[in-house]
């Protein structure tokens, strides 16, 4: 069924598939690779559940069929940190209950890091602006945007 | 966000009030929890379901043999192939005998299908594009028959038949005094009627699980569900012995009443016995969106009456409530609705007339807030319209008719704990503080309050129960086993912090496993806002009576009466500070044979089912009070609603850890001015238009303000320490707020959810009609 090679570069290891052309990146990244820290949420790029950073750029792992990523650089939520020493951000998720069911977690950290280093001093509604794509229904966003916020003091020098 | 403790608690806590982080929390941010659709088996099939694409049809024929014969297909089921197709809604492992409360459901259509998006058949296969190309090519032949979509036409003579039984479902009546003639002389009489609509629980995790047989041959099923006390549901289906099917039950990702009723295990369980292979199901959003039940729509229909003092001398209430295609919880949500219908006030003559119908709509069943929050637009918005006629200051007139303490609901239920209803009103609304100035010449801007009740704990006479084990290792480190889901409100991790503050430990020492029907004591489900009051209670017994016998033995080892030592680091301490560590106690124990584990299962109050014509007695344990206060902008030119601010003021009774009591209230409110504003399942003559997240809106960042929790602990509540369930509650006032906001702002009153800039906009008279 039309299969392809597909190489690319997964939290900085090069990675190999062969699937049909067809597969999104979502199921790759779920199904062929065990990267289940990604997970699906609408699968049509609205809930952002599914965020991965593509080339350092947050997008909805869902709406990218497999061929748009060879030769790219692919980072999951366990690209962050450093082994197991948590990157500020998900400590300050951790820390401030921003992680309730935790299951928009993993790419709300994403849009919030790939935020944050474009943007390492926002006001809370550039914060608010910024994870719009990222749908939460436990929390209510406010200690989201209260853990971002805390990260993005840090970086100022004013936490 | 600032926290505001209003009545501190007395007495010195270590671990509870604490804002612990909870012990879940890094696995979550590091992605490492594994949810239902993470978990894989060796030589796992995937399953699909067909589901009717009619919303009323009859099925002529269907033939499953192209299906089967698709290489990789293990199985095909229709209804003939399932042992036992009735599913029955039973509340798992309580007597629940209760006439109309026990209902029934077909685990695949049998002959007739009654809502678009029905199971009709099941397909087992090597991939899920299998799964779904199979299921794609069975041949089924409809014949569509006339519906009914509506639950006021589906009482109407001549209406079509949803079940051969009829279309009413079930009726409640209240009545306390004589609300006609209350009414009659009342000074003033305001009159209402409010329309609330179908919504969707769309939590961010779809239903997923996977099923297999394990060694010993017991059928195992890992699902995200509220309830592992379905693995009963699944064993009747099967004709299998209850002790033959095992429920485990992962971290889930959002419940909110949606993963209560039976999702996709009892599919599992049926391939994965047909097939004696491991089998997964995980629902698209679209097919989760289209088949899951629904929130009940009601219409509220509310008379008023007053004295010119704006005291309530008398409320009617009408309600008719829409259960769409099957009954599943109905009869109960039913129940909440009337309990509650007449408010948090304090009203001599009531009465309320509830009835449920079934349509050929999706079916509706299990939300947060479960009858009770429906209410609140109605007998809220009837408050500030009488406040309006009356000229009284809205807040003024609900705390001059405020339930206190030691008053009886129209039920005749006495409440016999702190009812911070007054309280909760006054708090939020001045925490407003000053009026905000309209942003624009066009905008306006309104400020509003609703109060609301929400019983927490299940209906008494279902003698609830709860059952925990608690244990310490030789290490003097502590394991808590119990059978608690946690759906993401730290269920689990308070549990913990209950277990540590009785036993004297870091809550890091404390580890925990939940919800695994076979190793799990069991706790019922985590639904109607119960878990904190059932299961806390049960480990704060078995930890209290763990604490008795480790400390005889302490006691001894220190030359010390039991009665003096406190628990304390880990340790047993006398009051002249000599102390033994647990590790040491632990040996003591094994050599003296002493348990160094206690199991205990906490009954909650109980009692026998009351005459809904005439009340007489308690139908719940207890309830949580509440208020929220919102200032809106709304723009006269678009009918566009902004909310500014939004105080909400909850009794927890106590805040076991504060940070996820405001991450609920947080959470919930949000929901609720989801279902004020924005969300709703749009359906046309039972064909659901709302199957995609693109279609069907929840609020974004974007779409709320910072909601701001004012907690107040009245300790009075029926769980550990005073706490009161929390869960449901703060869903249940933003969508009346706003409407009283709106009416505060530009004068007009919506009585429709969800208040969408076309109705506001309307209701100002922007639109012409023709």
């Amino acid at each position: 069924m039309n299969e392809r090679a597909v190489a690319f570069i997964l939290n900085g290891q090069s990675r190999e598939v062969h699937v049909p052309a067809h597969h999104t990146l979502l199921d790759v990244l779920r199904d062929d690779l065990g990267a289940l820290e990604v997970k699906e949420g609408c699968g049509e790029g609205v809930c952002g559940t599914c965020t991965v950073l593509l080339d350092d750029e947050p997008v909805s792992a869902c709406l990218l069929l497999i061929p748009r990523v060879a030769g790219r650089r692919i980072t999951t939520v366990r690209g962050l940190g450093e082994g197991e020493t948590l990157h500020p951000l998900q400590e300050a998720f951790a820390i401030n209950g921003a992680a309730q069911c935790g299951f928009c977690i993993p790419g709300m950290l994403l849009t919030a890091y790939a935020f944050l280093r474009d943007h390492p001093t926002p006001s809370r509604e550039e914060i608010r602006r910024a994870i719009a794509g990222n749908l939460c229904r436990c929390t209510g966003y406010v200690k989201i945007i209260d853990a971002i916020a805390r990260v993005a003091d840090g970086r100022a020098g004013r936490g | 966000m600032a926290r505001q403790v209003l009545h501190p608690p007395k007495e010195r806590l270590r671990v509870v009030g604490q804002r612990v982080t909870r012990h879940d929390a890094v696995d979550k941010v590091q992605a490492r929890t594994l949810y239902a659709a993470d978990w894989e088996m060796p030589a796992m099939l995937h399953g699909a379901v067909l589901r009717s694409p009619y919303p009323s049809a009859r099925i002529r024929r269907i033939d499953p043999s192209p299906a089967r014969a698709l290489p990789g297909v293990a199985a095909v089921l229709l209804a003939s192939d399932v042992p036992n197709n009735t599913l029955w809604t039973d509340v798992p492992g309580q007597t629940s005998e209760v006439g109309a409360l026990r209902a029934r459901i077909h685990v695949l259509a049998d002959g007739v299908v009654r809502y678009q998006g029905e199971p009709v058949a099941l397909v087992a296969a090597e991939t899920r594009e299998l799964a779904q190309q199979a299921a794609e090519l069975i041949v089924v032949e409809y014949e569509p028959c006339a519906g009914v979509f509506d639950p006021v036409a589906a009482l109407q003579a001549g209406a079509p038949k949803v079940h051969d039984e009829g279309n009413l479902l079930a009726s409640w009546k209240i009545r306390c005094g004589d609300s006609e003639a209350a009414l009659a002389r009342a000074a003033v009489v305001v009159e209402g009627t409010y329309r609330c609509q179908f919504i969707d629980h769309a939590y961010l995790e779809p239903e997923s699980g996977v099923a297999w047989i394990d060694s010993d041959g017991v059928l195992v099923i890992r699902v995200s569900t509220q309830v592992i006390e379905h693995f009963r549901a699944v064993a009747e289906v099967l004709g299998l012995a209850h002790n033959k099917v095992r429920v485990i039950g992962p971290y889930v990702g959002g419940g909110f009443g949606g993963k209560e009723d039976v999702t996709v295990e009892v599919f599992l369980g049926l391939l994965a016995w047909r097939t004696r292979r491991p089998v997964k199901m995980t629902w698209t959003r679209q097919e989760s969106l289209l088949a899951r039940p629904k929130r009940h729509p009601f219409v509220l229909r509310y008379r008023t009456g007053a004295t010119r003092e704006g005291e309530l001398v008398a409320q009617a209430v009408d309600l008719l409530a829409d259960s769409g295609a099957y009954a599943y919880l109905s009869a109960l949500v039913l129940m909440y609705a009337a309990v509650t219908a007449a408010g948090p006030y304090r009203v001599p003559h009531v009465s309320v007339q509830a009835r449920v119908a079934y349509t050929n709509n999706p079916p509706t069943s299990a939300m947060r807030g479960f009858g009770a929050m429906q209410m609140v637009l109605g007998y809220e918005s009837q408050m500030d319209q009488l406040a309006r006629r009356l000229g009284i200051d809205p807040v003024e007139l609900r705390v001059r008719n405020a339930l206190v303490k030691g008053d009886r609901l129209p039920i005749g239920q006495e409440l016999d704990t702190h009812v911070a209803v007054a309280e909760a009103a006054r708090r939020a609304w001045d925490a407003l503080g000053p009026r905000p100035s309209p942003s624009t010449p066009e905008h306006r801007v309104g400020r509003g309050l609703a109060c609301n009740m929400q019983p927490y704990g299940r209906i008494v006479w279902l003698h609830d129960w709860a059952s925990a084990w608690v244990g310490f290792e030789m290490d003097g480190s502590l394991v808590v086993r119990t059978g608690t889901p946690d759906v993401g409100g730290g269920q689990a991790s308070s549990l913990c912090q209950i277990a540590a503050e009785v036993l004297g430990l870091d809550v890091g020492r404390v580890s925990i496993h939940i919800a695994d029907s076979a190793l799990t004591p069991l706790a019922g489900t985590t639904t109607a806002t119960r878990q904190l009051y059932m299961s806390g209670n049960a480990v704060l017994q078995a930890s209290t009576v763990l604490r008795r016998q480790i400390l005889e033995v302490a006691a001894r080892m220190l030359e010390t009466p039991a009665a003096a030592l406190e628990m304390r680091e880990g340790a047993a301490v006398a009051p002249h500070g000599q102390r033994v560590a647990l590790a040491a106690v632990m040996k003591e124990c094994a050599r003296s044979g002493v348990s160094r584990s206690a199991l205990a299962v906490y009954h909650a109050p109980a009692g026998d089912p009351i005459d809904l014509e005439h009340g007489g007695g308690r139908v719940f344990p207890d309830y949580a009070f509440g208020a929220h206060a919102v200032d809106v902008e709304v723009d006269t030119e678009t009918g566009h609603v902004r909310v500014l601010r939004h105080i909400a003021c909850h009794d927890v009774g106590r805040a076991i850890n504060p940070q996820s009591v405001e991450g609920q209230i947080q959470g919930g409110a949000v929901m609720g001015l989801g279902y004020g504003l924005m969300e709703e399942v749009v359906l046309d003559h039972g064909v659901n238009l709302s199957t995609l997240f693109a279609t069907y809106l929840i609020p974004s960042s974007l779409d709320v303000p910072d909601v701001e929790p004012l907690i107040v602990e009245s300790g009075e509540g029926k769980g550990p320490f005073g706490a009161r369930g929390i869960g449901e509650p703060p869903i249940a006032p933003p969508a009346a707020a706003v409407a009283n906001a709106i009416e505060d702002a530009v004068g007009v009153r919506i009585t429709e959810l969800p208040i969408t800039p076309e109705r506001v906009a309307r209701a100002l008279g922007l639109f012409r009609d023709p």
